[in-house]
């Protein structure tokens, strides 16, 4: 099951939705690992005829079901950054009506987004649906380093080293969340790390 | 005190530009500079008519860092109400007139990446004074505006003549149309568009650019309604603890200055939203015109914009 209600939370935290078919001139569809799932659900052959589909797989076994929609442009690739030169000029080239959706984990739609936005599009006219991982982009506030997929918290800084508490605080410029040093009154004081929603 | 704050001025200028549209030039009475103001952004213009007191909305066109004068461009209006006609037959250059501070409801997007501006003949106003707000910045802008007829073609001289690029006129009377399927498509991405004209204009620019796939967000409209006469009715106003009579041509916001209520408002063009007014009780049915409100709401009950929209029926309280 790749699907996870998210408990509610701040105004900040982002909230996805379920990605639907929209009329428009061409679709750009960007997925990594489960979120090829929201994409299998939404293809219509009309869509495929002027869809640029671009997938993370990150291990798992989509591939060849998302290249069996057709779409008239398809790429795989093995990490975001590898994806990203491709997804930026696609979105230089793009015109207006162009249709955003974006499928997968946080880290994943939350650059994409940004990405998006970054093109000129609002970003409340980006489409998302969360699949699979619950893990987040963490922003460590202390050295700013960012912390991929982590499913923590507290987490270690990957950067610095600090122990970092997990808060809902999102910033779409980052597409990440922020993470505070949780022993800095106490140091050594650091609670045993659980899964963020346990 | 309801509405955005006043400032005395003197006409000092007024300059007749063809059969319909006359322009006027205000500036502050005290001497001091004026506020800027960003473009797209409108003043209310009050004017003693007799006993009567118009407020009416008109958009600002002059260059909104120009802090020396005001300017607006008023279109007669022989079937309206006749704040038109007053400011057009009654006022004088020398005058001295109250407006309020700019209240803009129709601001430019500085995220776009281009701004594609549509207007229909006085709508060209706001575009004006957001043309020059834009080229202080350089900004990427196009416009195209429909007009009757080359006479009633309110500064297209000047557009076409400062910005012979990014203007494209098109007249009425010579079947000249704007393409508007072929004018959405393929424009960049991070283009927004704006359209303000007759309402026919706007709900065909709004509904063309959805059918195209345009975000919502990317898509903006200006429109001012004015109040349209109707039956007189009567009105309970519970909190001020009165009853009032709305006559044939007045709004039930005028009616309720009239009678002293301290009413809230802005644009009083049933865009705004502010004034926006809860209804205890009615027997009766709703004459909604704003486009404030949403289908659901006008459905409801609850709601009403006094500054267009009327009632006909027997009782009416409203919480103000």
């Amino acid at each position: 099951m790749s699907k996870f209600t998210f408990p509610e939370s701040i105004r900040s935290r982002p909230v996805y939705g379920t990605l639907e078919a929209r009329d428009g001139s061409a679709h750009l569809l960007v997925a990594d690992a489960h979120g090829a799932e929201a994409i299998l659900d939404v293809a219509t052959p009309e869509m495929m005829a002027k869809a640029h589909i671009i997938y993370i797989p990150k291990g798992e076994a989509f591939e060849d079901k998302l290249r069996a929609l057709n779409a008239a442009s398809f790429y795989a690739g093995p990490s975001y950054a590898a994806a990203e030169p491709r997804l930026r000029k696609a979105l230089a080239d793009a015109k207006m009506g162009l249709q955003v959706y974006l499928a997968g984990t946080e880290g994943l739609m939350g650059q994409a987004q940004n990405a998006a936005m970054a093109a000129g599009i609002p970003h409340t006219a980006i489409q998302t649906e969360h699949r699979g991982s619950i893990a987040r982009r963490m922003q460590c506030v202390h050295c700013k380093g960012i912390t991929e997929d982590v499913e923590t918290d507290p987490f270690v800084c990957s950067h610095c080293g600090l122990n970092l508490f997990v808060r809902d605080h999102y910033s779409r410029r980052l597409a990440a969340y922020q993470g505070v040093c949780i022993d800095a009154e106490d140091p050594g004081n650091v609670p045993s790390p659980k899964g963020i929603y346990e | 005190m309801s509405g955005a704050e006043k400032i005395a001025v003197t006409v000092t200028d007024i300059v007749p530009l063809n059969d319909l549209v006359t322009r006027f030039e205000f500036k502050r009475t005290d001497g001091a500079l004026l506020p800027t103001f960003s473009g797209g952004a409108h003043t209310v213009v009050e004017m003693q008519d007799g006993d009567i007191t118009r407020l009416n909305p008109y958009s600002l066109m002059s260059d909104p860092m120009d802090q020396t004068a005001y300017t607006i461009s008023v279109r007669r209006d022989d079937e309206g109400r006749g704040g038109s006609l007053f400011m057009h037959n009654n006022v004088a250059v020398g005058d001295e007139m109250v407006i309020s501070y700019p209240v803009n409801l129709f601001s430019l997007d500085l995220r776009a990446r281009k701004h594609l501006f549509i207007a229909g003949g006085i709508g060209i106003t706001p575009f004006l004074a957001q043309i020059k707000q834009l080229e202080r910045f350089n900004g990427h802008w196009e416009l195209h505006y429909a007009c009757r007829s080359e006479s009633l073609g309110s500064y297209v001289d000047e557009l076409t003549g400062h910005h012979p690029n990014e203007t494209h006129i098109y007249y009425d009377d010579q079947d000249q149309a704007i393409d508007l399927v072929s004018l959405l498509d393929g424009q960049p991405l991070g283009t927004h568009v704006y359209v303000c004209g007759p309402k026919g204009m706007i709900d065909w620019v709004r509904k063309t650019a959805a059918d195209e796939g345009w975000p919502r967000e990317a898509v903006h409209y200006e429109e001012f309604l004015a109040p349209q006469p109707g039956k007189p009715f009567e009105v309970k106003l519970a909190v001020s603890n009165k009853v009032i009579h709305v006559g044939e041509q007045e709004s039930l916001l005028e009616a309720m200055e009239r009678e002293g209520v301290d009413a809230p408002y802005l644009c009083r063009g049933g865009a705004c939203g502010q004034c926006e007014t809860t209804v205890i009780d009615y027997t009766g049915n709703f004459i909604h015109r704003d486009h404030w409100l949403d289908d659901s709401e006008h459905a409801s009950g609850q709601k009403i914009m006094p500054c267009v929209s009327r009632f006909e029926g027997k009782t009416l309280v409203l919480d103000r």
